[in-house]
């Protein structure tokens, strides 16, 4: 039999969100995969630069509704580093509460999630509410319970009371208790053991030839995580450990997550025990001077990166976003080769993709030639001849 | 008879189709979170399905995004008749805060017609349920809303 196209999605049960996989089916075997993106593309980055640095806060929240304020730490980071501002330290201790926060509530969705794409929907109800714990806690000290609003250039813009710190540590009792539960279930559960277990193989060195990130390279053995690589916010105070297994599969991703809640959790009671006391916000500008920031931050996903050039006026001059999923997206296309069809939903629902912060760039699908790659040599000769046919000398 | 017994079927059971058309996932999961135990809105037989040829009523998200426009058309062109469409959220409604960006086609009744408006950045999940419920009323009450 010859080999067949399957095109999944944009619109597509499996899929929670609208992309292209074109898979090239060999009887069951997957033998390729061509992955569309862009469906999702809205222009943020253009839309940035037309709007002040207040209104953007706003704006990167919304690049992505799970991880949204990992996106906002790095927007307030950029800013930061360009006016030069040292944020309270007690600021400083509440965003990384919010981010590791986020990182929890990010865990148990995708611990359901993926217990949803394997057909284990009990594990889906599970998780989800227990996820609803965290939002609670979310919801009582910011006010919100995806996108957050908490973060203002030079600080927080709500502070933790001591009755916030009591309930966070309650919550975080109970949550540890479901953790270890749902730790007992990921290794010792048949059915999950049966569709995890070397399903959807990343070796180590595959990993590091596609730059995977976040929990899909720790579970390939790489010890990488911002947090411990370059701290930010209150990470060189705060212990914890990385996490990283070396089973390579979907197993290892399931279990590089949940361990992860537990040193969440930990930072988190580091945290609500050592919070300092003091100011939560210092003012800044409105207009930021001329000069160009990087910043990433350990999202839920792995490493999300920012950039930011300013000009000295009120908005930036140019925004640029590189989200953990497009960097996982090379090595999810390596991961699906040889697999069964079957397991392709698993193995995508697997690097946690978050197609709506993913899709920083747009095809446009017209009757134009396709482009061609050109040298530098051909390149220099062209230019020549452009100039010649000027009349102008080279 | 034959007709009030459809009706009747439709307003206890209705099957929803879920759609992203463009947004930032915020209101996505507040959808899922609808479903959990917390509020289970399948106890008014809300059922999410796969495909839009099962479904009565479509959840959109979203602003539409120039890629997606076409897609949205196509799967509601695919729903069987009476066909009923939410919006959820605030972009989904107007465009939002997304609205002037170069990839944007602008709310989902631009594209569609729309039969209710959720708003919210993103709604509660309960004032998601809230709005299928007003939605299953109005319909129970006679025709589309």
């Amino acid at each position: 039999m010859g080999r067949v196209k399957l095109p999944i999605g944009p619109q597509h049960p499996a899929l929670k969100e609208p992309e292209n996989f074109t898979i090239t089916l060999d009887g069951e075997r997957v033998v390729d995969v061509d992955i569309r993106i862009g469906y999702t593309h809205r222009g943020i980055e253009k839309l940035m630069e037309s709007r002040t640095y207040t209104q953007n806060l706003y704006l990167v929240e919304r690049i992505c509704g799970i991880c949204s304020y990992a996106h906002v730490e790095n927007f307030t980071q950029n800013v930061e580093e360009i006016l030069g501002i040292q944020i309270p330290k007690r600021a400083e201790y509440i965003r990384t509460l919010f981010l590791e926060l986020e990182r929890l509530h990010s865990h148990f969705l995708w611990l359901g999630v993926a217990g949803h794409e394997i057909g284990f929907d009990t594990l889906f109800m599970y998780t989800w509410q227990d996820r609803e714990v965290v939002q609670d806690l979310l919801e009582m000290i910011s006010g919100n319970r995806v996108n957050y609003a908490m973060n203002a250039i030079g600080g927080v813009r709500r502070d933790v009371s001591v009755e916030h710190q009591k309930k966070v540590l309650q919550g975080m009792d109970y949550l540890e208790k479901r953790a270890e539960y749902y730790k007992e279930v990921a290794i010792n559960e048949k059915t999950i053991l049966a569709r995890a277990e070397n399903v959807g193989i990343l070796k180590t060195k595959d990993a590091l030839k596609f730059s995977a990130v976040g929990p899909t390279a720790r579970a390939s053995g790489i010890t990488v995580d911002i947090r411990k690589d370059d701290p930010y916010a209150s990470y060189l105070d705060t212990p914890f450990d990385v996490i990283t297994t070396n089973t390579n599969d979907v197993l290892g991703r399931v279990v590089v997550r949940v361990l992860e809640i537990f040193e969440s959790i930990k930072i988190i009671r580091y945290l609500m025990a050592h919070l300092p006391v003091g100011e939560i916000v210092t003012k800044a500008p409105r207009k930021v001077p001329e000069g160009e920031s990087i910043s990433h931050t350990e999202a839920p996903r792995g490493e999300d990166f920012h950039y930011l050039r300013s000009n000295g006026t009120e908005k930036p001059e140019r925004y640029k976003v590189r989200t953990p999923t497009l960097a996982n997206l090379p090595a999810l296309a390596e991961m699906l080769k040889g697999t069964y069809l079957a397991d392709v939903p698993i193995i995508v629902a697997a690097i946690d993709p978050c197609m709506g912060c993913m899709d920083r760039v747009l095809l446009l699908k017209g009757n134009e030639k396709p482009g061609e790659l050109v040298d530098g040599e051909r390149l220099r000769r062209y230019s020549i001849k452009w100039f010649a046919e000027r009349g102008w000398k080279a | 008879m034959f007709k009030g017994l459809v009706k009747w079927a439709r307003v206890k059971s209705p099957w929803i189709l879920h759609m992203n058309c463009g947004s930032c996932n915020g209101c996505d999961i507040e959808i899922l979170a609808a479903l959990i135990p917390r509020l289970d809105v399948e106890r008014f037989g809300v059922l999410l399905k796969g495909t839009p040829r099962h479904a009565d009523v479509l959840v959109c998200t979203g602003p539409v995004t120039k890629q997606m426009k076409e897609r949205l058309k196509r799967v509601y062109d695919q729903m069987p008749e009476p066909k009923f469409v939410v919006v959820v959220g605030q972009c989904g409604s107007s465009g939002g805060i997304y609205q002037g960006a170069y990839g944007v086609e602008g709310g989902i009744d631009t594209v569609i017609p729309v039969n209710a408006y959720i708003p919210g950045c993103p709604p509660r999940p309960d004032a998601i349920a809230d709005g299928l419920i007003k939605l299953l009323a109005s319909i129970d009450k006679g025709g589309k809303p």
